[in-house]
């Protein structure tokens, strides 16, 4: 399912403007990730396609709807969100209620519940802590626990706040796959990451944002060589663009297998 | 400035031993390193440094935990406090709860302890500048984002002044800018004399930062060196602590030929560059 913004803007109560006139379309399937840093408007952005924000300004389509017209329970069946947080999310005893959670509200037949919680549980890497009290665990296997209660609920779109938080190797690994499957089955993934690493390695389109607005978008490779965009948002690019620009290579590679290949050319 | 010997854990009403023999010694005036994969049982040793575990959490406890001259499990809690401070994994939950505004959450600890106004408005104000987080000061705490949360969970541990501080995962919120803020803030406070403890993911800053890494895996503290020889260790895989893309690309240009076998696995930037210029310059094949 594809999202749009046109044109939107956001101010808080406060009076503080987070989101400047943001125009971007996303294609239905597309892996899609947002980087800026802390207080750029990111999240604040993504809330708006659940229906937590509705814009001051603009609007948001998700797939025939606008979002004004819609409730946030409507948009949940659309628009899973997995949030930075994952104790504003959880609530469950058991960390299998809290998966089963989002399936049984939305009124999907027992089977087809099940099936989809282990699923889920499987996925990400929790079959074992099914009866685990969600706060016996530590906060990376939270965040986890937060990803599948969304996995479970099987939306078309999948917004991931700062997936891979906390997460060790192994943890950035199983979001990865993660990612991969659900671009596989044709769902669109959104995902707010400050992991440059993560973002190249696994991710089709970019966007920087800075102080509420978008200051790049393309392939991570168009992205993450527009050194000046990158220091305005002080975003830093991965590692080994990095490198390569301290080489001082014309190319940036962004993966181990790219960058190695590219070496021999580099020898002088 | 702490010494852990033979320390063994298990949480309340359960048998399993999260830790189990650990031995540490940590120097005055350095950053320790420590990592490890989820589950490893880091933040459990963050607690227990820092005396949260036995006086809060309980459990079952054997070994000793020497940190700054005290033993911690004969001392309270609050006297536990004055040696260490602990900067816990989530800043959602080390922020009070008490207090309306970051101004006064930064000044709570100080408070507690009777410290004179005055001073304690400096401290608020040198803390604020030295996290960069001036401009928060009349927020409400609840009112930030993640990462600014996250910086005012720090700060209000730093203005403590103890001369330990434990970090556990301080930056997981934080963008890569703000995480080089911490990571040089930790040095300069390690200049200053501070002993720092640090739980991290991120390899490379860890490189950068800290004097010794220890890997804990398998229950125990299973090895530990200096932080580049450490932190470009192959073991580290099967650890489930991984590398970072430095340490890969190196190693496999070493396996394509590309690298001198003989070169010593680079783990930050700064180690790369070099070891990259040498190959380039060298006349190819």
């Amino acid at each position: 399912m594809d999202v749009s913004f046109d044109g939107v803007r956001y101010t808080y109560p406060g009076g503080v403007e987070a989101v400047k006139g943001v125009t971007l379309a996303i294609p239905s399937g597309q892996r899609f990730a947002i980087v800026g840093q802390n207080g750029a408007g990111k999240t604040t952005l993504v809330r708006h396609l659940n229906g937590i924000f509705q814009p001051t300004e603009g609007t948001v389509h998700v797939g025939d709807w606008t979002t004004t017209g819609h409730t946030i329970a409507e948009l949940s069946a659309k628009v899973g969100y997995v949030f930075q947080n994952p104790d504003e999310q959880l609530f469950a005893r058991r960390v299998i209620d809290d998966v089963a959670f989002g399936p049984r509200n939305l009124g999907f037949d027992l089977d087809r519940a099940e099936a989809l919680v282990a699923a889920a549980l499987e996925q990400t890497g929790l079959s074992a802590e099914a009866e685990t009290h969600p706060h016996h665990l530590s906060l990376s296997e939270r965040k986890r626990v937060a990803l599948a209660a969304v996995l479970a609920m099987d939306t078309p779109i999948v917004v991931l706040d700062e997936p891979t938080t906390g997460q060790d190797e192994r943890g950035v690994r199983m979001i990865a796959t993660i990612v991969e499957k659900l671009q596989s089955e044709g769902r669109t993934v959104i995902a707010i990451t400050h992991d440059m690493d993560f973002c190249a390695e696994n991710f089709e389109r970019t966007v920087v944002m800075a102080q509420g607005e978008v200051l790049a978008d393309g392939a991570p490779s168009e992205v993450f060589i527009q050194d000046a965009v990158l220091e305005k948002a002080r975003v830093e690019a991965p590692q080994l663009a990095r490198l390569a620009d301290a080489l001082g290579w014309a190319s940036r590679p962004l993966t181990v297998d790219s960058f190695v290949d590219s070496l021999p050319a580099h020898r002088r | 400035m702490i010494d852990l010997a033979d320390v063994s854990y298990a949480y309340p009403d359960t048998d399993h031993y999260v830790l189990s023999h650990v031995n540490l010694k940590v120097e005055p005036g350095t950053v320790t390193g420590i990592v490890g994969a989820s589950g490893s049982g880091k933040t459990t040793l963050a607690k227990i440094i820092s005396g949260f575990i036995p006086h809060v959490d309980g459990g079952e406890l054997s070994g000793s935990v020497v940190v700054d001259g005290a033993t911690i499990a004969d001392v309270t809690l609050s006297e536990a406090v004055s040696h260490v401070g602990l900067v816990i994994q989530s800043p959602f939950n080390q922020i009070s709860g008490a207090k309306f505004t970051v101004r006064e959450e930064l000044a709570f600890g100080l408070e507690n302890l009777g410290v004179a106004r005055e001073e304690m408005a400096e401290r608020v104000t040198a803390v604020a500048e030295l996290l960069g987080i001036t401009g928060l000061l009349e927020r409400s705490p609840y009112a930030l984002s993640g990462g600014q949360q996250q910086l005012v969970a720090i700060a209000s541990m730093i203005i403590m002044n103890t001369p330990v501080l434990v970090m556990d995962e301080p930056t997981s919120q934080l963008d890569p800018g703000g995480t080089r803020m911490v990571f040089d803030v930790m040095s300069s406070l390690r200049d200053a004399g501070i002993t720092l403890v640090v739980f991290e993911h991120k390899l490379e800053l860890l490189r950068e930062h800290a004097d010794i890494v220890h890997v804990l895996a398998e229950s125990q503290l299973i090895a530990s060196g200096p932080s580049r020889a450490m932190l470009a260790d192959p073991r580290l895989e099967k650890w489930g602590i991984g590398s970072t893309r430095f340490t890969a690309a190196a190693a496999a240009a070493r396996d394509r030929k590309l690298l001198s076998k003989d070169a010593e696995l680079p783990v930050s930037l700064t180690d790369a560059v070099p070891e990259f210029r040498a190959f380039a310059a060298k006349k190819g094949a």
